[in-house]
């Protein structure tokens, strides 16, 4: 991390490699500068680019341009795959044995008690309906993770020490350096006058 | 209103006790007393997990309660090499203490996922103040609840049966049987609550991590973080999931009781054999629950300086719900006389007589006086705003729901069809001494919670916050332009208002 105005000023060792800049990093205050802000980056048609809250802010979805997530309908398959194994498990284990392919012999167990069906759908449904549960809360986190790139620990934002505050009480937006519209001066001058308090260049 | 410190690093803030039950027509009572800064929540959420001591009355708590631990693990190795014998079960009592235990803590859990869930689902903002705990006590009781079923089996080594593992037996578990039901409900209960609590706590941990002086906590905090960085694309998927996880533990929650009551409800017992077990015990169970949390609550946010955040009106609220439920609870309690009576059935007429009059009727009564009459006095707003009050009013219905659970498994076994097989479950010192110990297991990992992880949900309590709002006044008076870099408007200069400028 260095600050903008002595350009480069990490020169401790000459033979360090010059480090590769990530983004910059503009500092707000408070909630409505940040969706004024993020409005006027979105139709500066920015693509690469984030703002880092330490709440959901509400509409900076519509303000940075997010569509909707799928993560709900993926959701709906896997709670239909947790009914369904639900289904299966019981269907085989209270039924009589058989064999895939006259190979593998798979057994289930037959239980007759009172006379009740072995195959009785009513008696099934309480777990049918907690593996459609289970199912679909695993994929629910499971793919929220996955969708944001989490668990992944290292970013080059948290080598800024101003950056801390995003999880605590700061607003920030981040401009990647590959955007095809960044140009550092610019981009700079752009994000000052979007009334950041404080631009800042982040490294890698 | 009462005065407050305008300071915001004064050291009674957030140990001072604010009304803030009073209503004002048109006007939304503040959730956050006392500041309107985001960064003077973060601080006295983290404030209890970053001093380097904790207060006397946890040593005291974590000592007494790892005791209790010891003598937990004790009773229980005590049972398994001696075998269920040293329980006081005999021939019609087969269930007792145990049983009792398993249900009791079971529906403990149950008001962590009606509030995270449920009160998300409806809305009411006052939950983030309490979820986080709530969900917590939810996993511990879980926990708790789940030691019973465990050790009750007899032999512990073939608990494996109760899961669908292939084995040389070539048996499988019995799918048709409500025992069975309860292996799926309360294992998936269990792993949702657990996602349910990680997921709001990984924005907190961030917090928690960007914060941290020590390497220790930074690596430790960082590691279940996640590496959680406030994205706002991260976000908009956060909040999708968490909706999504809301109304998935919303039917869990319901079902969850409802297959314990089926244990009961599906056997052909004279007191078991009942339809109304299901929404009754639903019901019971988030009493219960409710119970726990302000229990917990009163003394940490005494203790923690977590006043400003969980307010009297947060606990006044939560003391209409144990109103309500107290109710129905009542109403079921009526009803299964009703229907004892109405039934016309011999057995289940005498059932319901041996239980009021029979020879646990001081359970049956202690029952009837902790959980229906006592919590009658919550009608009143003096008793539900006084802290002293509702802390002694939310042990009872702890000890009245524990003895319905008793009175419900101990008498309908003791006296069932034959007078011959009739006999008297008393507890042995192992019975009591195992009970006490879940208690104590409980308190360790609450206390544990307490010193290491935000008791808060800090991200969710600064979003419902007036000043989390884009179009929040305030804000527009600063043009939407942070020129003047003086933060955010200062609490300081109107000390008489709590929850700032919001109106």
């Amino acid at each position: 991390m260095t600050t903008l105005s002595p350009t480069h000023a990490h020169g401790t060792t000459a033979a360090a490699a010059p480090r590769r800049l990530a983004c910059l990093l503009a500092e707000f205050e408070n909630p409505a500068q940040i969706v004024a802000a993020a409005e006027q980056v979105r139709d500066a048609g920015y693509r690469h680019w984030d703002c880092h809250t330490p709440f959901p802010v509400h509409g900076l979805d519509k303000a940075m341009g997010i569509g909707r997530t799928i993560l709900p309908v993926l959701v709906f398959f896997a709670g239909a795959a947790g009914c369904t194994t639900g289904l299966v498990l019981q269907l085989f284990t209270n039924s009589y044995g058989f064999t895939i392919w006259a190979l593998v012999k798979v057994t289930g167990y037959p239980f007759l008690i009172s006379g009740k069906p072995a195959l009785s759908i009513p008696a099934f449904i309480p777990v049918m309906f907690e593996l459609t549960i289970l199912f679909s809360a695993l994929s629910t986190v499971g793919l929220m993770l996955l969708m944001n790139g989490l668990p992944w620990l290292s970013n080059p934002l948290f080598s800024s020490e101003r950056f801390r505050r995003a999880s605590d009480d700061r607003f920030f937006i981040s401009i990647d350096a590959r955007d095809p519209r960044f140009y550092r001066s610019k981009t700079e001058h752009f994000l000052k006058s979007l009334g950041a308090t404080a631009v800042e260049a982040v490294e890698d | 209103m009462t005065s407050i410190p305008s300071d915001p690093g004064h050291p009674t803030r957030g140990f001072t006790e604010i009304d803030n039950t009073a209503d004002e027509p048109g006007k939304r009572s503040p959730l956050v007393l006392a500041t309107d800064r985001f960064h003077q929540v973060t601080n006295t959420v983290c404030r209890p997990n970053e001093t380097r001591k904790p207060p006397m009355a946890w040593n005291v708590m974590f000592v007494l309660c790892m005791l209790l631990v010891l003598n937990l693990g004790f009773c229980v190795n005590y049972l398994i090499f001696t075998g269920v014998g040293v329980w006081g079960l005999n021939n019609p009592v087969m269930w007792a203490f145990d049983i009792t235990n398993f249900v009791f803590w079971v529906g403990i859990g149950h008001a962590g996922t009606l509030i995270s869930a449920i009160l998300f689902l409806f809305r009411q903002k006052w939950r983030t103040g309490i979820n986080r705990f709530a969900e917590a006590m939810t996993i511990f009781a879980v926990i708790c609840a789940g030691l019973f079923p465990g050790i009750h089996v007899g032999r512990v080594w073939m608990a494996y049966w109760l899961f669908p593992i292939p084995n040389q037996m070539e048996m499988w578990p019995q799918f048709r049987s409500p025992l069975l039901w309860d292996v799926f409900a309360v294992s998936t209960y269990f792993n949702v609550s657990l996602l349910f609590w990680y997921v709001g706590l990984i924005p907190d941990l961030a917090t928690m991590r960007d914060r941290a002086k020590g390497k220790v906590q930074q690596i430790g905090y960082g590691l279940f973080a996640l590496g959680w960085r406030g994205s706002n694309r991260h976000w908009h998927r956060y909040e999708r999931a968490y909706l999504l996880l809301a109304a998935l533990s919303t039917p869990l929650v319901l079902s969850v009781h409802s297959v314990v009551s089926f244990d009961f409800a599906t056997s052909q017992l004279p007191g078991w054999h009942t339809t109304i077990f299901p929404p009754y015990f639903v019901a019971g169970a988030i009493f219960s629950g409710f119970a726990m949390v302000v229990t917990l609550a009163v003394p940490a946010r005494e203790l923690f300086g977590l006043k400003n955040l969980i307010t009297l009106r947060h606990l006044d609220n939560m003391n209409k719900v144990i109103l309500v439920t107290g109710c129905m609870v009542g109403y079921a309690y009526s009803m299964e006389f009703f229907i004892a009576w109405y039934s016309g059935a011999l057995y289940e007429k005498f059932a319901f007589m041996n239980r009021a009059f029979g020879q646990y009727a001081w359970a049956y009564w202690i029952m009837v006086s902790c959980n229906v009459i006592t919590p009658q006095l919550f009608w009143f707003k003096a008793v539900r705003t006084s802290i002293p009050l509702m802390f002694v009013l939310s042990l009872f219905v702890n000890v009245g729901m524990w003895f319905e659970r008793f009175v419900i498994i101990v008498t309908s076994l003791a006296n069932d069809f034959l007078p011959t097989s009739w006999d008297r479950f008393v507890p042995t010192w192992v019975d009591i001494g195992t009970m006490l110990g879940a208690f104590g297991l409980f308190g360790v990992l609450f206390l544990l919670f307490c010193r290491f992880l935000p008791m808060i949900a800090i991200a969710e309590v600064k979003a419902v916050m007036p000043q989390a709002d884009p179009h929040w006044p305030g804000w527009a008076k600063d043009g939407g332009h942070g020129h003047h870099g003086a933060g955010m408007p200062a609490a300081a200069h109107e000390p008489g208002e709590p929850g700032g400028r919001g109106a």
